[in-house]
């Protein structure tokens, strides 16, 4: 039962409980919908940019405790960062739950990303912990059709 | 295992651990634990009688089957056609050519859609289903209503899961060409008076489709009781291998039918100018079908049929009565779907965390339960849930099972409590 822990580490189980930053942007540039059809969760991520950095960033919606959980960090992660850099995050943060920790570089470099590096033992967990971030690039790229894990 | 549990075995008119050992793949641990299988209304496991017969076909009979003058093609067919026979027999038809072989309940209802459904829908024609349906018993009929103009309407449930039949016979009018409706809701466990429903569509001249995948191989049906025109199941839910399943349609209704796919075997003669289609129910098995999955499938209901469907029934209600008793254990875990006749489908929420979440948890001790919306998502939309937890039980199951369930649930408040 330890991947249990290594799956829901206290900082996941904090952030599902008490998920940061989860308001509606009332003066958002952009905004997107996200949905997985096989779970039904369903996510509204809402950006402001500066030029073209993230000035402030949000999320509503209801889904398991990962994929809240991984709205409400990512939310955290990507506040000031450029898009550049937010996109490198995303890559990084893919790589790490889909293959395996220790292929990537530098995990400290994740930060209190580096929670969810267990999901890449949940292969069926793994859209869950990415909706947030697929919602938010293409809140970045001002995409008008909801993205879809499908 | 538990005193209660106990008690509710001594009704089980079969020997539940001697069934077990009929099914190999229950016998392995998972996540270090025994493998607790609950999610047979998804897939159910495969007896070995299934599985040594679909290896015999392919050691000893394997070749094409209705053209081949050689010995082979002779024993695939004869196989094939005698498969045919046996599931005439399980689902109590009049006659072998009211089965059609098709890969499973959804292709099945997608055939009468196009084929009956081109013959009976138009402007001012409707087909009623109901809020319960899976979407394969709701998008062919879309589909099908938008290549004819026709109009899809649905009948309501009630908040205990129960079709509204009030609002049932209120929707059914002359306008009603066709009424699609499941025998079971595979996320509810509801059973629905399908005999009453064929009775009411049948005052107003309407043709009933009857979608059996949750029903075959879980209580006893017999079509010429519940007088529908059309009754569908997929094999890979009752024992059987995936990609077979079998339509069984009236032979009246079904004579009057186009086919679905053209191809081989479908016809009688073909020339450019004009082909000639072959007889029920060659007209709806176009191609080489699935020999092995329908060899497979007839051992499948014979093993069903041996044990006795009426004591499979009797034994899945007893685990469901049992599951829903322990459940209550659990404050905030709420159980959708209350109806005074369900099948042993038991779909719940609780408080305290996510059903994706429970399922992984479940996962962790071995158990495997169904997790999502269950591919009925406007019954989701009605229910007020994004998802449901589902446990679902078949001959194999056990009072233990239960008891893992409800002991792995505990789990759940270790991490979320």
């Amino acid at each position: 039962m330890s991947e249990l822990s290594e799956l829901y580490q206290e900082i996941i189980l904090d952030h599902n409980r008490s998920p940061r930053n989860f308001r509606i942007l009332e003066d958002a540039d952009s905004q997107a919908i996200g949905h997985n059809p096989l779970c039904g969760d369903q996510i509204t991520v809402y950006i402001r940019m500066d030029g073209d950095r993230i000035r402030d960033v949000a999320f509503q919606g209801a889904g398991c405790a990962i994929s809240k959980a991984s709205a409400s960090l990512m939310t955290e992660a990507v506040k000031g960062k450029t898009l550049a850099e937010a996109e490198d995050l995303f890559r990084d943060f893919h790589h790490m739950v889909t293959d395996s920790p220790e292929s990537l570089p530098d995990i400290e470099r994740m930060g209190k990303l580096a929670a969810f590096a267990g999901v890449c033992e949940f292969p069926a967990r793994v859209k869950c912990a990415s909706l947030a971030w697929h919602t938010l690039i293409a809140a970045i790229k001002r995409e008008r059709q909801p993205v879809s894990t499908e | 295992m538990s005193v209660e549990a106990l008690d509710r075995t001594q009704g089980t008119a079969f020997d539940v651990a001697a069934i077990r050992q009929d099914f190999p793949i229950l016998s392995q641990r998972v996540h270090g634990r025994p493998l607790v299988y609950l999610d047979n209304a998804a897939t159910t496991q495969k007896p070995t009688a299934v599985l040594e017969a679909i290896q015999r076909y392919y050691t000893t009979d394997n070749a094409n089957i209705h053209r081949g003058v050689h010995v082979l093609s002779q024993r695939a067919t004869d196989g094939y056609e005698q498969a045919r026979h046996t599931v005439r027999r399980f689902l109590h038809a009049a006659d072998d050519r009211e089965i059609v072989f098709v890969r499973g309940a959804t292709e099945a209802i997608n055939l009468v859609a196009h084929s009956y459904g081109s013959l009976v829908l138009g402007p001012d024609r409707e087909v009623l289903i109901t809020e319960m349906e899976h979407h394969a018993n709701i998008v062919p009929w879309q589909m099908a209503c938008e290549r004819t103009c026709a109009r899809l309407r649905v009948v309501p449930i009630t908040d205990d899961g129960q079709l509204d039949m009030g609002a049932f016979g209120a929707l059914l009018s002359e306008r009603t060409a066709i009424v699609a409706v499941a025998h079971i809701s595979n996320a509810l466990g509801t059973v629905n008076p399908v005999s009453e429903i064929v009775r009411k569509a049948h005052e107003v001249g309407a043709a009933v489709l009857v979608d059996g995948a949750q029903a075959a191989g879980h209580m006893h049906v017999n079509v010429q009781e519940i007088g529908c025109e059309f009754y569908v199941f997929s094999g890979h839910k009752a024992l059987g291998p995936t990609g077979i399943g079998a339509l069984y349609g009236r032979l009246d209704v079904l004579d009057r039918m186009p086919p679905y796919q053209g191809g081989g075997d479908m016809i009688r003669t073909v020339s450019f100018e004009k082909t000639t289609y072959n007889d029920v129910p060659a007209r709806f098995e176009a191609g080489t079908p699935h020999i092995a999955g329908a060899v497979g499938l007839a051992v499948a209901l014979d093993y069903l049929s041996s044990v006795g469907l009426d004591a499979i029934e009797a034994h899945e209600h007893g685990l469901l009565a049992y599951a829903t008793e322990r459940l209550r254990e659990y404050s905030d875990l709420r159980i959708l779907g209350s109806a005074p006749a369900k099948s042993g489908i038991i779909s719940f929420v609780m408080d305290t965390a996510h059903p994706h979440d429970i399922g992984t948890i479940l996962d962790l001790q071995g158990i495997a339960i169904r997790t999502g919306h269950h591919c009925a998502m406007p019954l989701m939309a009605r229910l007020g849930v994004p998802a449901t937890a589902r446990a679902s039980f078949a001959v194999y199951n056990t009072c233990e099972d239960v008891d893992a369930l409800v002991t792995g649930l505990k789990r759940v408040y270790d991490v979320f409590g």
